[in-house]
């Protein structure tokens, strides 16, 4: 297919965009899930989801978008309380309860996914995995020039608008809460009896992540939206110790996920040889993957090649054992 | 609404019972037989991976094996051979699964990043690479794709003799490797600092731990799906747990959970319509899971508070008996008005003990208030007693000031074994504290229910 | 598989239960710095333990002494130096080796009992595969007994006290049989009678001609309990015989300036002023 102005309007602009907004919601919430050790929660909510979202279609018989996000999040935060009770009431380790607990929860999603088939909707089970960014169409605008009327604007696919809703109530709780949930993260314990309640802070966590999760369901899929949550902001990790720049770094990732990846796959009948585009949505996860590893062999300071390399950890230790105020016992030896 | 009524036909009981009994067609008797084989062999290996914290990693490596099984099916396709070499695809799995638990014990070991987070990044990556190769091998005109699909969800149908011959065999080796390392399990699951001491190499035992799991997974694949086989390895170790401490038995438990719940998702699979068999597995395991959960008697969230209604019902009756001996001290044996006990005893644990001291006779109730019979006198004072020792011998040992004595003692009291009584009465015996007559020496504080 | 044969060729003679005796000190320390996340925590510790006697590891909190037993035991890396076993490499002298860690290192809630326990100490006899038969069984009873907890052999470890807990620990590194023993912490939050059972495996073991090294928070039993004590706070403060090492301008450099343990370490010095 021949790429036209048009097309690029109509097809991959829409598209990117959603790519876009979706990425950096995921990798704003992830830095909080990485430095909470949280990631797998992520993980959990966004296979969790899977029955809220079939059961609200089958409820409403329609792919409308609050019903399914409405579904979608009591799934999620139902999964996320339930993991809580299985892990303290069955005394199970947290890795285990989480297994139990979105495995099953997925499965209920595969079976009524099945009957929901029967009633021949559209809801296939493709798109919940991976999603669909290749079906998000723009079709109002024609031309640069139609991008300046606000009937076009208006005219912009759901997705697409849901995305950038969900991204602005997500910076807009980070930038509220910023204080309160690096505290949170750093010191639950300290953070509570500072009068900042840390258990709030951590469902309200879980309920954006699973707004998040359902959000961008629909574009990248439930899978690998785990994918945006963590690569970004653990690549970002190993390149800072500052939570600000890690944010901000994480952001910056995303971006080059969201649009690498997808021009990775839009453009692989030019490189690969293939008739036609690869799925973006897996390209966008193996993007951010590289950048994480990346990240992980070559970071300045903690990447594992700096470790190998560095000088000598005998040589570092000297010197800090030189600087330490020990002279009572060095006088003894 | 109702859902699927216009498609679900309930089974009749003679067709349920053919199905059960292996009799459903051999095609429906191959997969019952394969899938039960898989669960006893996911159980079993579960076990060990539940119990080393490795929960999360079997899930990564299910997911990791996609990229592993496109790729198979590529390069068989490219080099002119069929890709629906069951042999080919499994191995490419197997690789790229091994593949992604090492890149996340790589990224753990050699950065500051978790492992969950490494555990995360791997899982979506390989799956994302996995799914780009997918959409490749579309693109590819061989018309064999349509295999590829089932490793993701699976499809029970399609098992064939084959399939199911080979779960048999993985399900009979990993039981003898089961058997034949439970020592070795046990000690890295327990204390693995301990099992490095001893000499033993941890990584090796991880390794064969790991591979078990590998072999597992890889077999399922196709029967449940790489989404959900890890619920195979997971549920019913930890529904297994419920019901044991022991080791051997928890492992026996969890493959009988896993074979009982494959068996009967598969033959619902095949009883009813558009009930797709991995999906249906897991939903079974995870209602064991439930039932373990809230009624196993070792250590189920009922039996749990039954116990803990037991210890505060016991807890009362001994504040009840105590409070109605030290009113009869203080008094002279009349009957206790139960209001005046109520600072002492008040709450459903005290209810369902006054009722129990009744009917086992120890309490008699009097129109003018509660009194103790002779066989309750007798009791209570053997628990006044032993109250009173412990305030001592707190008071002797530990410093503690008498108006404090009181509650602590109430606390230790019910723990305290006969053993530890006789041992008590000897010390203070010894150091003379203990007075000679048989009743129990007198409170060191101010008894506060006198009548 | 070939790590099978690899392991039982070291493992081979179950019957012959007590390892041979090997000259040479049975632990020598040399030069062994220890960084974590580049901060050091020990600092080239030179140390000869002394054969058959009871030694106390002591120094205030943070000085690395848990992390000197790891580091001998190979459980954390070393970044320089080298641990001689009985004038031999760690790895020759695994079967001369027991260990008793810190209480809090497992879960216990783990499904094994007691027994089961205290039978992994005679893992290190058994080569891979090997199962362990009623000998081993009968020795672990044996050990449990030594400790005073045969009666409760069968219990799941969840449901003993934190003493009990202790000593099933003990009786486990007493399965061991080994010749040199590293204790870590054995006395921490024990109860009396716990305490009196690792005094009596103590004194037994001295008995026998077997090495203990114990990490020892407790200055006031120190010189009750052990013959020997290592002072350490990043680097050996000093080493020797209780009556000559344990005094208190020693305890003063060792303890140095840590205000909250000044007070601890002053009755320690009070108690030493009586006995002397």
């Amino acid at each position: 297919m021949p790429i036209t102005l048009a097309s690029f309007l109509q097809i991959d602009l829409p598209a990117m965009l959603a790519a876009l907004l979706a990425t950096v919601s995921c990798g704003l919430l992830g830095n909080f899930l990485v430095l909470r050790r949280q990631s797998l929660m992520g993980d959990a909510i966004s296979h969790a989801v899977l029955p809220g979202i079939v059961l609200a279609f089958l409820f409403w018989g329609s792919r409308a978008t609050w019903p399914m996000f409405f579904g979608a999040a009591c799934a999620g935060v139902l999964a996320a309380v339930i993991i809580e009770l299985v892990r303290r009431l069955g005394r199970l380790d947290s890795g285990t309860a989480m297994g139990v607990v979105f495995s099953v929860f997925f499965a209920g999603g595969v079976v009524l996914m099945e009957q929901a088939a029967a009633h021949a909707v559209d809801l296939d089970a493709d798109c919940v995995l991976y999603g669909q960014l290749e079906d998000i169409l723009w079709l109002a605008p024609t031309d640069l020039a139609s991008l300046l009327e606000p009937a076009v604007w208006a005219d912009m696919p759901r997705e697409v608008t849901t995305l950038a809703l969900t991204l602005a109530v997500v910076s807009a709780v980070v930038l509220l809460f910023y204080k309160e949930l690096k505290l949170t993260s750093f010191d639950p314990e300290l953070a509570t009896t500072l009068g900042f309640p840390a258990g709030l802070f951590n469902v309200l966590l879980m309920v954006l992540v699973a707004a998040v999760a359902v959000a961008a369901f629909e574009a990248v899929g439930s899978i690998l939206v785990i994918a945006m949550f963590i690569c970004p902001a653990a690549a970002a990790r190993l390149f800072t110790d500052r939570l600000g720049r890690q944010i901000w770094l994480s952001l910056g990732f995303a971006v080059v996920a969201a649009l690498g990846g997808y021009l990775l796959a839009a453009s692989a009948p030019l490189w690969a040889g293939v008739p036609s585009a690869l799925a973006a949505s897996g390209m966008i996860a193996v993007v951010a993957g590289a950048l994480l590893g990346v990240a992980v062999l070559f970071a300045p300071r903690y990447g594992a090649l700096a470790r190998a390399m560095r000088p000598s950890e005998l040589a570092e230790a000297r010197e800090r054992a030189a600087a330490e105020p020990l002279a009572t016992n060095l006088s003894n030896r | 609404m109702s859902i699927g009524h216009e498609t679900t036909v309930w089974p009749s009981l003679d067709e349920t019972l053919r199905v059960l009994t292996f009799q459903g067609g051999f095609n429906t008797s191959v997969v019952l037989v394969g899938v039960t084989l898989l669960g006893v062999a996911a159980g079993l290996v579960g076990t060990f991976a539940v119990l080393r914290r490795r929960a999360l990693m079997s899930d990564t490596l299910s997911h990791a094996t996609l990229p592993g099984i496109t790729l198979a099916f590529i390069a068989a396709v490219m080099l002119g051979a069929s890709g629906r070499s069951l042999p080919v695809l499994l191995a490419g799995a197997a690789l790229s699964g091994i593949l992604g638990v090492l890149t996340v014990q790589f990224i753990s070991r050699h950065t500051r990043l978790p492992e969950d987070a490494a555990m995360g990044a791997v899982l979506s990556v390989f799956f994302g690479l996995g799914f780009v190769l997918l959409s490749y091998i579309q693109t590819m005109a061989t018309g064999e794709q349509g295999g590829i699909g089932k490793f993701i969800y699976g499809q029970t149908a399609t098992m064939g003799v084959t399939d199911a011959t080979v779960i048999g065999i993985v399900a009979l080796g990993t039981t003898l490797a089961s058997l034949l390392l439970f020592k070795e399990f046990r000690l890295v699951c327990f204390d693995p600092d301990y099992a490095t001491v001893l000499g033993w190499r941890i990584s090796l035992i991880d390794l064969a731990m790991m591979a078990l799991v590998v072999a597992v997974t890889v077999v399922g694949l196709r029967a449940v799906g790489l989404i959900l086989v890890i619920a195979l390895v997971v549920i019913p170790p930890a529904a297994a747990r419920f019901w044991t401490e022991r080791l051997w038995v928890m492992a026996v438990v969890a493959a009988f959970l896993g074979g009982l719940s494959g068996y009967l998702g598969a033959a619902a699979s095949a009883l009813f319509p558009r009930f797709p068999a991995g999906g249906i597995i897991v939903l079974v395991a995870g209602f064991f899971f439930l039932l373990s959960l809230l009624f196993a008697p070792a250590r189920g969230v009922l039996a749990a508070g039954f116990r803990q209604l037991r210890l505060r019902r016991d807890i009362a009756s001994q504040h009840l008996l105590r409070g109605l001996f030290e009113a009869g001290e203080a008094g002279g044996g009349e009957a206790v008005p139960a209001a005046a006990l109520r600072s002492r005893v008040h709450g459903p644990a005290a209810r369902l003990a006054l009722t129990r001291l009744t009917w086992q006779g120890l309490i008699a109730r009097r129109p003018d208030g509660l009194r103790l019979t002779p066989k309750g006198r007798e009791e209570a004072l053997r628990i006044t007693r032993n109250h009173r020792l412990w305030e001592q011998f707190l008071m002797a040992y530990a410093d503690l000031a008498p108006s404090h004595v009181d509650h602590s003692a109430d606390l230790v009291e019910h723990v305290l074994s006969s053993d530890m009584v006789q041992e008590l009465e000897r010390q203070l015996r010894a150091r003379g504290r203990l007075p000679r007559h048989a009743g129990p020496p007198p409170s060191p504080h101010p008894l506060a229910s006198g009548a | 598989m070939s790590f099978l044969a690899g392991h039982s060729a070291e493992s081979s003679s179950p019957l012959s239960s007590r390892p041979e005796h090997r000259p040479g000190s049975p632990l020598a320390v040399h030069g062994v710095t220890v960084a974590y996340n580049k901060k050091p925590v020990l600092w080239d510790v030179e140390w000869d333990a002394p054969e058959g006697r009871l030694i106390a590891i002591v120094g205030p909190n943070g000085a690395g002494k848990s992390t000197l037993v790891k580091a001998c035991l190979g459980l954390v890396p070393v970044v320089s130096g080298q641990v001689a076993f009985f004038g031999s490499s760690l790895r020759r002298s695994r079967r001369l080796v027991g260990y008793v860690p810190q209480r809090g290192s497992v879960d216990w809630d783990f499904p094994v009992s007691a027994l089961e326990v205290v039978t992994m100490g005679r893992y290190g006899m058994l080569g891979w595969c090997r199962p362990v038969t009623r000998r081993h069984r009968e020795a672990a009873l044996a050990c449990l007994d030594q400790v005073g907890m045969a009666d409760y052999a069968g219990r799941q470890i969840s449901q003993l006290s934190g003493g009990q807990q202790q000593r099933v620990f003990l009786a486990r590194a007493l399965a061991q049989e080994a010749q040199l023993y590293f204790m870590d912490e054995p006395f921490a939050g024990v109860d009396a009678a716990t305490e009196r059972a690792i005094v009596d495996v103590l004194k037994r073991l001295k008995e026998n001609g077997r090495t203990v090294i114990v990490v020892h928070h407790d200055l006031q039993t120190v010189r009750d309990y052990f013959d020997e004590v290592l002072l350490l706070n990043m680097r050996v403060v000093a080493a020797g015989p209780v009556d000559k090492v344990f005094t208190v301008e020693n305890l003063r450099k060792t303890y140095g300036a840590r205000l909250a343990l000044l007070e601890q370490a002053s009755s320690a010095l009070a108690d030493l002023a009586r006995v002397s």
